[in-house]
């Protein structure tokens, strides 16, 4: 055990000889923080669009007041003809081009049914589906008051009244499900780039030599790494789990405890992958390029931190079973938004744990000191 | 020029001799659009829904088959009051149909009716798109009882008229592709070159570079030109692969494509290069690759976060990430068929970031030397 303390002070030394390093497994998940929560939305909202106004009517200037008013909206351009409305939609400066037909405001009057025309780009389709559902809303609303102001309605009787509750997040903000997200993917990066760089930099130094003849244990070797990191991972969790909390307000209904110290286990996921890769690369080069094909971005890709795993295809599913973080980010949702405890995430926790273990026991039997 | 071609030869014989490195540059990407492009999208299907039938006539069971038949659902379960929140606590049901006792007898005597739908809302985005399911398809149905409404009922006022450019069937793939694209080219002109300058120095062979008769901008230039040669090769093969596999189609022309994609990789490789001339150690070097152009390209780029959404003050930064010019340009041209008239705007911003990074990266080289 003296052993490993040695090595862990010997590790410290160096993070502390490197200052840039130190600044930067603190500071930089701190503006990431910053920065990713307030990007991370998938709200949509300032939709740009762009109006072809042919009617010039005191109605169509209404509809438009009510697209500039709207805060899914903001109107880039109002425009003579649908002609002029293209360039905006091909330069990417307008999503939208609305088209008010001549003869519109009059049409109204008279209570003759219109028709306006939108076009969306639909090279981003999800950012068009969304905001041709919210201009539909609009108009369909707008024509429904206009209707009722024109001439009274009968209104309807009878029928099915759908009451919608939305549970653990009843005002939809993305913000709150993706920010416990951002806190687990930080925390991957900075600790998975700490330990893969731990051994292969020995390596490529040649002072793995000197501690191969030093009579340190090959498991002690591994823990004396990992320690030095771990602390500096558990002081970048409570960093950022503060911000989350006193920045961004997240609401945590569950257990702060059970939260931090399921962390733990993560880190022992992340640390563990982060060695393992270590000791398989022979230069750093190699684990920098294994850490980000192979392991980061599958992470990000398929782990449900952004795309739901519900929505892949049935042969892809099975592989996100694999991904230590898709285990993780069930459990920091879930303690955030739905409070629950252990009695519903052991499975997760269980998976967790189980996987840094494995990922740890390869790592120390793959750390052969002498092929090394 | 021809310093910066013997620099070139050389860092060309250490790539090939690490051939684990060389063939994951050049073939992992395009494997990877092939995985991604196909895992992902944000098509959504199949929520899982829980009934709670309390009624248990004909008119429920025709509720629970409309949404079932609908195409978005699917029945996963009978749940009563106990055991709903166990089963959105497990996230083992996406929505829930509570149907009320008397719901039948209720409809046919014209008297309005409660239906209540819970929506599991930790995915905000997902729970927004199966609220607007589940009300279509409740309007629908409460339709069919309603006085005044359906076929004999007058038309609304206002009707909308939707058609959608460039990408009519809205495939999620479409918007989706050009996004990987442009991040799988970051990182590997990043990660080629990140780790080159810093590993010279780190092992003590950066003093006879110094000693060399070289100057630091050749020094830089020769450093890219290989790697560059490698970043287009496997830029070019997920873009191949995309449009075999993907159905990615080619409305502009090939010659803009590869302006765009060789101003963006130049700008890669010299962010990599001056992160390297930074750092000290290859250590720093990979950690600050990581959050200067990793996360970056992934979330401030509008890959998939919508830049219009982002807050005003984060929105001036996205004008510091370059994939967010390229991805501009890379829409426009491959799906709009847009020419350089159009984006000149946005291929200038990346020639002048391109400048701007090799150009910091020989100064810093420059001073370091002396």
């Amino acid at each position: 055990m003296r052993r490993v303390g040695f090595l862990v002070w010997k590790e410290l030394l160096e993070l502390k000889a490197d200052p840039r390093l130190a600044a930067i497994v603190i500071v930089a998940p701190l503006i990431q923080l910053f920065m990713l929560g307030y990007a991370a939305t998938t709200d949509i909202r300032d939709v740009p669009v762009v109006i072809a106004d042919a009617d010039r009517s005191s109605t169509s200037r209404e509809l438009i007041a009510r697209f500039e008013a709207s805060p899914s909206f903001s109107v880039v351009a109002v425009v003579s003809g649908s002609n002029d409305a293209d360039p905006f939609l091909e330069r990417g400066t307008a999503w939208m081009a609305l088209s008010i037909p001549y003869g519109f405001g009059a049409g109204v009057h008279d209570r003759r049914p219109q028709t306006l025309q939108i076009v969306a780009d639909g090279s981003d389709a999800n950012s068009a589906t969304v905001s041709l559902g919210y201009a539909g809303n609009l108009i369909t609303v707008y024509g429904a008051e206009k209707s009722a102001a024109l001439r009274s309605a009968p209104a309807l009787r009878g029928g099915i009244e759908p009451r919608v509750r939305v549970w653990f997040n009843p005002r939809l903000e993305s913000r709150d499900f993706m920010i416990p997200g951002v806190v687990a993917l930080l925390l991957l990066v900075v600790t998975t780039n700490l330990s893969s760089m731990g051994i292969v930099r020995e390596k490529e130094l040649g002072t793995l030599e000197q501690l191969n003849v030093t009579p340190l244990r090959r498991w002690e070797l591994i823990v004396g790494k990992l320690l030095p990191y771990a602390l500096v991972g558990m002081l970048d969790v409570f960093l950022v789990i503060a911000v989350a909390l006193l920045w961004f307000q997240i609401p945590l209904r569950g257990s702060l405890w059970l939260l931090l110290a399921l962390t733990g286990v993560y880190l022992l996921s992340t640390l563990g992958l982060g060695l393992f890769v270590s000791t398989i690369s022979s230069t750093q080069q190699q684990a920098m390029m294994t850490t980000m094909f192979f392991f980061l971005t599958p992470m990000i890709y398929l782990s449900g931190f952004i795309f739901p795993i519900e929505n892949m295809p049935a042969v892809i599913q099975p592989l996100t079973y694999l991904i230590p973080l898709r285990y993780f980010l069930v459990i920091v949702r879930s303690i955030f938004l739905k409070g629950v405890g252990l009695e519903t995430l052991w499975p997760q926790a269980l998976a967790l744990a189980g996987w840094g273990v494995a990922i740890l026991g390869l790592a120390i039997a793959r750390s052969t000191k002498r092929t090394a | 020029m021809r310093k910066a071609l013997a620099v070139a030869r050389k860092e060309l014989r250490q790539i090939v001799r690490d051939r684990r490195t060389l063939m994951t540059l050049l073939f992992v990407p395009a494997f990877f659009l092939l995985l991604y492009g196909y895992a992902l999208n944000f098509d959504i299907r199949h929520v899982r829904l829980g009934v709670d039938d309390q009624d248990r006539t004909a008119e429920s069971r025709s509720v629970i088959s409309a949404f079932v038949n609908s195409g978005y659902f699917d029945l996963a379960a009978i749940v009563d009051d106990a055991s709903t929140q166990a089963l959105m606590n497990r996230n083992e049901v996406g929505a829930v149909v509570v149907i009320p006792r008397g719901l039948g007898r209720a409809l046919l005597t014209g008297a309005a009716t409660p239906v209540q739908v819970l929506i599991n809302g930790d995915n905000a985005n997902t729970a927004t798109t199966v609220m607007g399911y589940a009300l279509t398809i409740l309007q629908s149905e409460s339709a069919k009882y309603q006085e005044g409404a359906g076929a004999g009922g007058r038309p609304p006022l206002l009707t909308v008229e939707p058609r959608v450019w460039y990408n009519p069937q809205l495939r999620s793939t479409l918007f989706l592709v050009p996004g990987l694209i442009a991040y799988i080219a970051m990182i590997t002109a990043v990660v080629s070159t990140a780790l080159s300058v810093a590993r010279e120095k780190e092992r003590g062979t950066m003093e006879q570079v110094r000693m060399a008769p070289l100057d630091a901008a050749s020094f830089v230039v020769g450093k890219s030109i290989p790697y560059f040669i490698i970043s287009l090769i496997s830029a070019l093969g997920i873009i191949i692969v995309a449009m075999a596999l993907f159905e990615l189609p080619m409305r502009g022309s090939w010659s803009a494509l590869l302006l765009a994609l060789s101003l963006f990789l130049a700008g890669a490789l010299g962010l990599g290069l001056l992160i390297s001339s930074i750092s000290e150690s290859q250590q720093v070097a990979f950690q600050l690759a990581l959050l200067a152009s990793f996360l970056p390209t992934l979330m401030l780029s509008g890959f998939i976060f919508p830049i219009a959404s982002m807050p005003a003050a984060l929105r001036a930064v996205t004008y510091a990430v370059p994939a967010r010019y390229f991805l501009i340009a890379l829409r426009g041209i491959v799906l709009k068929g847009a020419g350089l008239q159009t984006f000149w705007v946005e291929l200038a911003a990346l020639a002048v970031y391109a400048a701007l990074m090799l150009g910091l990266a020989s100064i810093r080289l420059r001073r370091q030397w002396q």
